[in-house]
């Protein structure tokens, strides 16, 4: 027998980027939300955004779980939500901390202080400002990323912390926030 | 001194104002869209019958009216190209991903005052019978999507929005829709693919023209939220008041978003052409001038695509003179009149009219690289020369700013830029090369200085 080529079935597949979530159970309220998004569109398939920011509103991020709901939901194939995932730049593939920390980084914002306001919250947090990508505070409490353009160029630099917009963040202000961050409950 | 002038803005953050339907029907709200669907049909002076919604769309076409997203073309025309005779239902969309970086003059309307919006658009849609509309919201506004889609809700409620509106047998529906994340769903193919529920890669032109072959391959309509807010004030006014705002070819008002190192940033809403681009910096109703002790380096005049001006440069505009003869007349930058023509006869654009003022603090090849590494990451990777050359030029960019420039890295970026430009499915691949090229081509000494610089650091010549 030959070794197995690069290209043939024996050679590892490569692995699903999403995590798996064991507590993924749709509620009677989200089967319902879900009906109403698809009730919106002349065809399913075009509620799949909508949908994906359900889950992971209510759950964090976007599990392999979540995806095959949807699939099924909307009669698509697997591919064509998973490439959706990766592809728009807000759907989350694994989980990521309790208070998630947008920091815009695009030339307004960084004439205005945003890659020193970064730097502070991620020496704060022990995190790498210059590592690529989100990364996630030991505690599981804070997950800090650079963003492009948030669109308030004129309030520089700003932040979102989960769906709060901040304006004119000073890294003061940013201590405050997350001293008031850590006063709530995970 | 020039003054603002505030149409779309007139009831922003004036005191007391909130964004529930009460508060916009005090102020004279859905009174437009009430003069407009009774419109009654209207004999023309050779004989034809001109229907209310074809009497509207000549209004927005005389209105002169241009695209305030960033193409600036005429919205009259946009919807004159709809196919009508297909027999299919006609879409329109309301673009509110504001996503240009320096752009945020959307979010203050989708905030402060949605029904403006709404209004705009339920009179643009009943005067292109379209029966169902949607407002494509970018991921990173939630608020803006939750204030919507009360507001959708509320219009419902009163009768301006679903079935028979008003009592004329109109029917009409608007959903929200949000994005995530992704700047190229601003291109207006690719925001339709992406309410298609696909990946947001934009159509080839021809024959995927919008108005023909859109949404669902149906006929459509997608409109900047401004944009489409300005038709509420067009029915208003009527085309002739409307168009005596602004300057000719240039009607109307604007809202400029002025970002960067002024003393006052904001929005700030002029008519077209009235306003300077030195008076919207300087003057003390607008940015209040740079920062103490500060001089001008470079502006973005028209949102980061658009390409740069450098303090100082002087531009051979030409001007209808007193005799009424075409004459050529030199102008300097700070003179330039905001407006769509003048900056696009300099040789940059208006675009989504973001103004991002740079001082001589900055250090211009990290401004590019800032630049460049939106466009890195924004590339939606259909085609092969943004896909390749944003990154390339973003990657070149980074190691330029961390200690390994080279002096021939100027030309490196030049040709990688041009390889981009005219090659791609939409117009990021401008939107990504236009930059580096005028950075470049401006500011070249810098450029290269930092080239020298770093070579002598490390003693290698390449």
């Amino acid at each position: 027998m030959s070794e197995p080529t690069e290209f043939s079935s024996a050679s590892k597949p490569t692995a699903n980027p999403l995590a798996h979530d064991a507590h993924f159970v749709v509620s009677a309220e989200l089967e319902a939300e879900a009906s109403e998004l698809i009730s919106h569109y002349p065809e399913k398939r075009s509620a799949v955004l909508m949908l994906l920011h359900e889950v992971q509103e209510r759950f964090g991020y976007i599990s392999q779980e979540a995806v095959a709901w949807i699939v099924a939901k909307l009669e698509m194939q697997p591919i064509h939500v998973l490439e959706l995932v990766t592809f728009y730049p807000m759907f989350r593939q694994q989980p990521a901390g309790q208070f998630q920390v947008k920091i815009c980084r695009t030339l307004s914002c960084a004439l205005g202080g945003a890659y020193e306001l970064h730097h502070h919250f991620c020496s704060r947090l022990g995190l790498d400002d210059q590592a690529h990508g989100i990364q996630t505070s030991k505690d599981g409490k804070f997950s800090v990323e650079f963003v492009e353009c948030l669109a308030s160029c004129g309030t520089a630099p700003v932040v979102m912390v989960n769906e709060d917009f901040r304006e004119g963040v000073t890294t003061q202000q940013a201590d405050e926030m997350m001293a008031q961050c850590r006063k709530t409950k995970g | 001194m020039p003054q603002e002038f505030r149409l779309i803005l007139k009831n922003i953050d004036q005191p007391g104002y909130t964004n529930d339907i009460e508060c916009y029907l005090r102020h004279g709200g859905y009174e437009a869209l009430k003069q407009a669907i009774v419109l009654k049909p209207k004999a023309l002076p050779d004989g034809k019958i001109q229907t209310g919604p074809e009497q509207i769309r000549d209004e927005v076409k005389a209105s002169g009216l241009r695209g305030r997203g960033g193409a600036g073309f005429s919205a009259g025309l946009k919807w004159s190209f709809v196919d009508r005779r297909s027999g299919k239902p006609i879409y329109l969309i309301c673009n509110a991903d504001e996503s240009e970086p320096g752009t945020f003059k959307d979010r203050q309307i989708l905030h402060k005052d949605p029904h403006q919006l709404i209004e705009g658009m339920v009179i643009s849609c009943y005067a292109n019978d379209v029966k169902l509309a949607y407002i494509y919201v970018r991921g990173e506004f939630p608020d803006a999507a939750r204030i919507l889609k009360k507001a959708l809700a509320d219009a419902r409620a009163q009768g301006f929005l679903g079935k028979n509106i008003l009592g004329s047998g109109y029917d009409l529906e608007i959903f929200i829709h949000r994005g995530a994340g992704a700047y190229i769903c601003g291109e207006e193919t690719g925001l339709i693919e992406s309410l298609e529920g696909k990946r947001a890669y934009p159509r080839i032109k021809p024959p995927y023209f919008p108005a023909i072959l859109g949404l669902y391959m149906c006929p459509t309509i997608v409109n900047n939220v401004e944009t489409l807010c300005h038709v509420r004030h067009i029915i208003t006014l009527g085309a002739a008041k409307y168009a005596q705002l602004g300057t000719p070819n240039n009607t109307g008002t604007r809202i400029v978003s002025l970002s960067g190192h002024v003393k006052r940033p904001g929005y700030y809403e002029i008519e077209v052409g009235k306003v300077s681009l030195g008076q919207l910096i300087n003057g003390a109703n607008f940015g209040g001038g740079l920062r103490d002790g500060r001089s001008l380096k470079a502006i973005i005049p028209g949102g980061s695509s658009s390409k740069v001006f450098r303090a100082g440069e002087k531009f051979k505009l030409k001007r209808k003179g007193a005799d009424g003869q075409m004459v050529t007349v030199d102008v300097d930058l700070l003179d330039l009149p905001y407006d769509f023509d003048s900056l696009q006869a300099a040789g940059s654009m208006s675009g989504s009219s973001a103004v991002i003022v740079l001082d001589d603090s900055t250090d211009i090849v990290k401004a590019l690289a800032n630049l460049s590494e939106f466009y890195a990451h924004e590339s939606c990777g259909q085609c092969t020369p943004c896909r390749e050359g944003s990154l390339w030029m973003s990657k070149a960019l980074h190691r330029m700013t961390h200690g390994g420039a080279r002096k021939q890295d100027a030309d490196y970026l030049i040709k990688t830029a041009t390889n981009i430009q005219g090659r791609t499915i939409c117009a990021f691949g401008e939107a990504c090369a236009w930059p580096v090229i005028s950075f470049i081509n401006k500011f070249r000494e810098e450029f290269e200085a930092k080239g020298e610089a770093d070579e002598a650091k490390s003693g290698t010549s390449h």
